[in-house]
């Protein structure tokens, strides 16, 4: 009965078994937390190897985007200094993305769907000064994005301006601003026309947002599940989207199904970029970083955004086939007075209580 | 000698008490205690008034209904149907039973993001058995409007949720009905019991508790659940926005108060329904007659 030990005589009781139960307890609880507390504290620094790594952290459209990036710019840089450098990349929503670095996450370099996101990274966390926008050329994006409607082939509701989506039961499909970029460009560009169609009644404006948002019955959490939904369950008769996004679902996702409609106005949108200042420099790598972003400004990287569905800053850069797809439309930019630059848009519309949560109240219709 | 005996009040026959509880206490501490306090501590910048205003703005309300609403039905449905499913695999031999009853756990194991596109694909009017449902359908015309919307509406996310909360039940109640004496049975039947009666009066009161607990695992499941909802919802305000998405969207903004606070809410109501749930399972363990 070994069980039993601690009984025999003639055996001195151990302190440990002598202990109240409820003292052991906690000394082990302790030990627990103290163990996980070395575990946690920081190592020693590494001797700085020769191979440096870079931490990209994105959005969910540019994989394949970055990831010919990653490899073009590790070439390049090793061309010109010898050394090897390997840039991992993450992707997801833009808004947990930019939460992720503010909780800590080592990014060198951010490249997310739009400048709010940024700016709370600056603004919350302070790991980037809040001026980061003007430290790179071109607004601190080096290519840019439009929405545009993606419509099933033939264009059967005839769908040709931003006025046709609030049309009586025609279903669109864009994924909710609250937790998507992509989104709220395209509510934006819905707005900016629509403040264009309606310069002095901004009643018929939010009339026209909610007829809008009536006719959209599916709220996706991103851009990639709001194209699901469109392509793979043929839901809807529009797709809001990126204009990258809509070249991807031309091309892969259904060949002869679909078809791009642009409207003659749309909104400027500018993905932006920035090296992500106070990790750069705790892991020695701003200088890598910064020629990491320069390097998207390059005839090479212009070339690459092109290729992948971005407007290039500098068209001149583009394959001429490249070239051929981006059709010429009117684009309005955050900065209009319509919305007067990112934190007065974000606050005003997306924030709680702000017009897009107004446009579904008062309840259900 | 002497004082092995005067501490014989809180000496335990069976060994390593202080060791597991050490061990549990800080597993529990970590992994459950820790977080929830960061949670509440967090809502509580939001002092009492606001974390009210909060929970009774409209589209809080809606947005619980939701939760609450397709959580409980989902919960239902798995209850009946679990129990179902638990009899049939353990009271009747048959050739892929031994298959079958490994299918009830793929639920645990699909990641749910995936469960959820597959079953919003599968749901939509363009899909099977979505298509049995939609418009100009004979089964849709039962419905009033002519057709019954399961993707993207109040029943998808039921779906959804009856699927990642199916093994519950089923795990819950098999062991009961495994241990169950058919001689019981036998004897309420050579005593003249018909079979519904041997089913209400024997089987019944024994499997209730295990079936209480499954309903309960179940709805706590899918209180919480987001992956798979979120493909199959539809996520419009006021209609279909299930309570958790609620919260993201506020982490979305960041507003961190706003979001720990309605965890909070959510908290507290699924804490008071799961203490319902277990006074009703004690009451009906002590009125049946079993421990």
């Amino acid at each position: 009965m070994p069980h039993l030990r601690a009984l025999r005589p003639g055996r001195a009781p151990l302190l440990w078994s002598a202990a109240p139960a409820f003292t052991r307890a906690l000394t082990v609880a302790l030990a627990v937390a103290l163990t996980a507390a070395l575990a946690l504290a920081p190592s020693p620094a590494r001797a700085a190897a020769p191979e440096q790594t870079l931490l990209n952290v994105s959005y969910d459209p540019t994989r394949e985007f970055y990831r010919q990036i990653n490899a073009a710019f590790a070439a390049a840089w090793s061309q010109k200094t010898g050394q090897k450098v390997t840039i991992r990349q993450s992707h997801g929503g833009s808004g947990a993305q930019a939460r992720a670095v503010i909780e800590g996450l080592k990014a060198d370099v951010v490249t997310l769907a739009l400048a709010a996101d940024i700016d709370t990274i600056a603004t919350h966390a302070g790991l980037l000064p809040e001026t980061w926008q003007s430290l790179l050329p071109d607004n601190s994006a080096p290519y840019t994005s439009t929405i545009v409607f993606l419509v099933r082939s033939g264009n059967p509701k005839g769908i040709r301006s931003w006025g046709d989506l609030a049309r009586e039961g025609l279903e669109v499909i864009t994924p909710n601003p609250k937790t998507s970029g992509a989104a709220r460009w395209s509510y934006l560009a819905a707005w900016a026309w629509a403040s264009r169609a309606h310069p002095d009644t901004p009643e018929a404006v939010l009339d026209y947002m909610r007829a809008l948002f009536r006719n959209v019955p599916v709220l996706a959490s991103g851009a990639r599940g709001a194209t699901t939904t469109f392509t793979r369950q043929g839901i809807g008769d529009v797709l809001l989207t990126w204009e990258n996004e809509a070249f991807l679902a031309l091309n892969e996702l259904g060949r002869g199904q679909f078809e791009i409609v642009v409207p003659d106005l749309s909104i400027l949108a500018e993905p932006p970029v920035a090296v992500v200042e106070a990790n750069a420099q705790a892991r020695g790598t701003g200088a890598l970083a910064r020629a990491y972003l320069e390097f998207l400004y390059s005839p090479e990287g212009q070339a690459l955004a092109a290729r992948h569905g971005y407007r290039p800053r500098h068209m001149e850069f583009a394959a001429p086939e490249d070239r051929a797809r981006f059709r010429d439309l009117e684009l309005v930019t955050i900065a209009d007075p319509v919305f007067g630059g990112w934190p007065r848009a974000q606050k005003e519309h997306f924030a709680t209580g702000g017009v897009f949560d107004r446009i579904y109240e008062p309840g259900p219709r | 000698m002497a004082h092995l005996f005067s501490a014989g009040k809180r000496f335990r026959v069976l060994p390593g008490f202080g060791l597991t509880l050490g061990l549990s206490l800080s597993y529990l501490g970590f992994l459950v205690l820790v977080p929830l306090a960061a949670v509440f501590l967090k809502a509580s910048g939001l002092g009492l008034s606001g974390i009210w205003d909060l929970a009774t703005a409209p589209r809080t309300l809606a947005a619980l209904k939701v939760s609450f609403g397709t959580s409980l039905c989902a919960a239902f449905v798995n209850t009946v149907a679990g129990t179902t499913t638990a009899w049939v695999l353990v009271r009747y031999p048959f050739p892929g039973r031994r298959f079958l009853d490994a299918m009830v756990d793929l639920p645990f194991a699909l990641p749910t993001a995936v469960a959820g596109l597959a079953l919003a694909t599968l749901y939509a009017p363009s899909g099977f058995p979505g298509s049995l449902f939609a418009s100009g359908s004979t089964l849709g015309s039962l419905f009033p409007g002519g057709e019954l919307k399961i993707a993207y509406a109040w029943p998808g996310i039921v779906v959804a949720l009856v699927f990642i909360g199916l093994p519950f039940v089923v795990r819950t109640v098999q062991p009961v009905l495994e241990d169950l004496d058919r001689e019981q049975e036998e004897a309420a039947a050579t005593l003249g019991a018909g079979r519904l009666r041997v089913f209400t009066r024997v089987i019944l009161p024994v499997l209730l508790p295990a079936m209480l607990t499954g309903f309960a695992l179940a709805f706590a499941r899918a209180l919480g659940e987001y992956g798979s909802v979120i493909f199959i919802a539809g996520n419009r305000p006021f209609q279909t926005e299930i309570a958790p998405l609620l919260i993201v969207t506020h982490l979305e903004q960041p507003d961190y108060p706003a979001a720990t606070a309605l965890a909070v809410v959510m908290l507290v109501m699924a804490f008071a329904m799961m203490l319902a749930i277990n006074l009703l399972q004690a009451w009906t363990r002590k009125r049946l007659g079993h421990p």
